[in-house]
């Protein structure tokens, strides 16, 4: 097949440039850290998330240092807990989960952006450098009342 | 200029008047889908804007379903098998074979069917899931057997044409065949594959939960299967849209296809690259290990190599036949093109507008920089450019000179300046509503939502100016839908004669084209493998770790 010699250094340099910028997401991902939301495998039965560890003591737990645990459950049309308050500076392990349908867990701001799933454990780390109110929002359809699904949390 | 170039003794279109009838039909039922989920995407941009309430207990969230359901679905699947078969029609045999030719208005008819039952459960509220209708919310189970519908008819309507391309090859053996024929069967046999995901989900999961025939259902997996399908999907809209650049509109400019064995390579590789990287809708979901996200995503990527050819062809062929025409310089070429002809501005819009659609996909697919946009209105700006601007407006820069030619009438000069009108129209609203969509996005306004301001969060607030803009935006693409219907009574009623049917030829000094090319079993195999690399480890996963599921809700 005959390629003409400018489409060959057209079609080179954009495989050149897809390599970089693979490359730029994949070194992102494995060697810095910064993956997307994961989730751990162990299921948690969405109809008894309340009884279910972590999920029984839901809120903002000290792990050590300014670390912390935020276990958080999404329902229609809010979240347990509400208006959680995070001291400044701190690095926070969120895990969420839904004991109904889908959710979205969007705090607006920040890259916290994750999907709150029945049945599974949403985890996603985020460290909270600016003071001030941030708002908590559902970004996926819920129901009747998903636009008024969201919180406060505060960052003081 | 443009009436010698549309009146040049063009030969009759000479559809047989059963062929044109079931090419009409799909059209015409295409059109009527778009412009009532375009009344839908009216109301629901006014809602937003915070100008109107919904009457009579009209829900938001229904008509966002209809928006979807009607436009995404019903109007580019109805449109593109209508297409399809009017070029199998026409370059293979000059007209459909009778198995062909049944096997198209079967599948007319059940996707027809399916559109009535599924439109009537979601006026009766029965439905509303929006067009993606994640578990665990439920719908009627009649909703999802109105899917199943569409989708075994459209299967149907795939199976005539592979039929008529097989007979041809039988009848021809050792010719190479139309460019046309083998990009609608490629595109054919993407529905073919990408549909078995949405298939299985609904068929063994969500129509035995719905009837309540199993209590539970396996929330991950149903995404999973769904997202498997909910990707190529775009690419069985783009793959009609790239047929008409590659075969349509070099004609429309005088010149030729530019390469035909690359052309058939880039469609190929299209086939072969958008079926293994589902994943990168579900990129902020648990349950998926990151190792296996990143792979989908690297697959995802590949789709630019064949996208680059498709942008390198084009050019090429504009510069040639520019310069054919007698056009100096580095640029001088553009000024050769046919500006005042709606059937090259049409596909011209939509190739200008993928641009930047393009590029915001290459974000969305980033790995962690989804995190940025997931579900925000960033997400419908993307795709309102791409599939609601590229895919669109091509279809509609078709449908001007197709339906005279399946009638046997003429694009007049008036419609042609009134399609100029209603596309352009069309490209500004669009660029209005798409840019506001992109930028509050970018400040965190969720997707998908009835108007709010979040009890008067302060950051909420400062989204409405760009959801005004969206109204704007909306209204003036329910303008150009309104000229496209007053365009289509129009072309309905104009005068008897000849319209042709645009195709163009290969160029004579273009090089023989590999055999290899229409070997399907191979591509076919090539691509079974992609997707059991990417998707056995993770899927197993799902269904073996699964918990004990999710029982039905209705939360509307």
């Amino acid at each position: 097949m005959h390629l003409h010699r400018y489409e060959k250094i057209w079609l080179m340099f954009g495989m050149a440039m897809l390599v970089l910028f693979l490359a730029v997401l994949g070194a992102g991902t494995f060697a810095l850290g910064m993956e997307p939301p994961d989730g751990h495998h162990i299921p948690v039965d969405p109809e008894k998330v309340a009884e279910t560890p972590p999920f029984d003591n839901p809120g903002l737990h000290h792990v050590g240092g300014n670390i912390y645990n935020a276990y958080m459950i999404a329902h229609v049309f809010g979240y347990k807990p509400q208006n959680m308050e995070i001291p400044l500076g701190a690095t926070v392990h969120f895990q969420v989960t839904s004991v109904d349908v889908v959710h979205g867990f969007q705090i607006v701001g920040t890259n916290v952006n994750l999907m709150a799933i029945p049945g599974a454990v949403s985890h996603y780390t985020h460290t909270f450098d600016e003071p001030g109110e941030y708002l908590l929002l559902c970004n996926e359809y819920c129901g009747a009342g998903h636009e008024y699904m969201a919180t406060r949390i505060l960052v003081k | 200029m443009i009436q010698s170039n549309i009146h040049e003794s063009a030969p009759l279109s000479g559809f047989t008047r059963n062929d044109a009838s079931l090419v009409l039909a799909h059209i015409l039922f295409a059109f009527a889908a778009l412009f009532i989920g375009g009344f839908a995407g009216l109301l629901q941009g006014l809602v937003r804007g915070g100008m109107i309430t919904l009457p009579g207990g009209i829900g938001y969230y229904q008509l966002l379903t209809a928006h979807g359901v009607l436009m995404a679905l019903i109007f580019t699947t109805f449109f593109i098998v209508g297409f399809l078969y009017s070029g199998t029609a026409k370059t293979m045999g000059g007209k459909l074979l009778p198995a062909a030719s049944w096997l198209g208005w079967a599948g007319f008819i059940l996707m027809s069917a399916g559109t009535a039952l599924g439109t009537i459960m979601i006026l009766l509220n029965e439905a509303t899931v929006l067009y993606t209708f994640y578990a665990p919310m439920k719908a009627s189970p009649w909703f999802y057997i109105a899917l199943a519908l569409v989708v075994v008819g459209s299967w149907l309507s795939g199976y005539g044409i592979f039929y008529q391309y097989r007979k041809w090859r039988k009848s021809h053996s050792g010719k190479l065949s139309p460019l046309f024929a083998f990009m609608a069967v490629a595109t054919m046999l993407l529905w073919q594959i990408a549909t078995l995901g949405v298939a299985a989900t609904v068929l063994f999961q969500f129509i035995p939960w719905s009837f309540g025939w199993v209590e539970t259902i396996n929330i991950m997996v149903s995404r999973t299967l769904f997202w498997y399908f909910g990707h190529p999907l775009v690419y069985f809209w783009l793959l009609p849209a790239y047929m008409v650049w590659y075969l349509v509109v070099p004609k429309v400019i005088g010149g030729k296809v530019f390469s035909d064995a690359l052309a058939r390579l880039a469609f190929v590789l299209f086939l072969m690259f958008s079926v293994p990287v589902g994943f990168h809708h579900q990129l902020m979901e648990p349950a998926i290990p990151a190792f296996w996200k990143y792979v989908q995503v690297v697959l995802t990527f590949m789709v630019v190599v064949p996208s680059l050819m498709t942008a390198f062809a084009i050019f090429a062929t504009f510069e040639m036949s520019g310069r054919e025409k007698g056009a100096r310089g580095l640029f001088g070429w553009f000024r050769k093109l046919p500006w005042s002809d709606v059937r090259f501005f049409g596909p011209f819009i939509g190739m200008l507008m993928f641009i930047p659609g393009g590029a915001g996909g290459l974000i969305n697919a980033s790995n962690q920089m989804n995190a940025l946009v997931h579900n925000t209105l960033w997400v419908t700006g993307h795709f309102h450019l791409t599939v609601a601007t590229t895919v669109a407006v091509t279809f509609m820069g078709v449908a001007y000179w197709l339906i005279p030619a399946l009638t046997n009438r003429v694009l007049t000069p008036k419609v042609n300046r009134l399609g100029m009108w209603q596309i352009g129209i069309w490209a500004f609203g669009m660029l209005i509503m798409s840019a506001a969509m992109h930028t509050v996005g970018l400040l965190g306004a969720p997707r998908r939502t009835a108007y709010t301001t979040y009890m008067d969060n302060p950051e909420a607030l400062g989204w409405m100016p760009y959801q005004v803009a969206m109204a704007v935006g909306g209204t003036i693409l329910f303008v150009s839908l309104v000229i496209l219907v007053v365009n289509i009574v129009l072309l309905m009623r104009a005068p008897k004669g000849a319209t042709e049917y645009v195709l163009a030829e290969t160029s004579a000094d273009a090089q023989p084209t590999p055999r290899i090319l229409e070997r399907w079993g191979l591509w076919t195999g090539i691509l079974v493998v992609l997707v059991l690399l990417a998707y056995t480890i993770p899927f197993a996963d799902l269904l073996n770790h699964s918990g004990p599921g999710s029982k039905p809700w209705v939360t509307w």
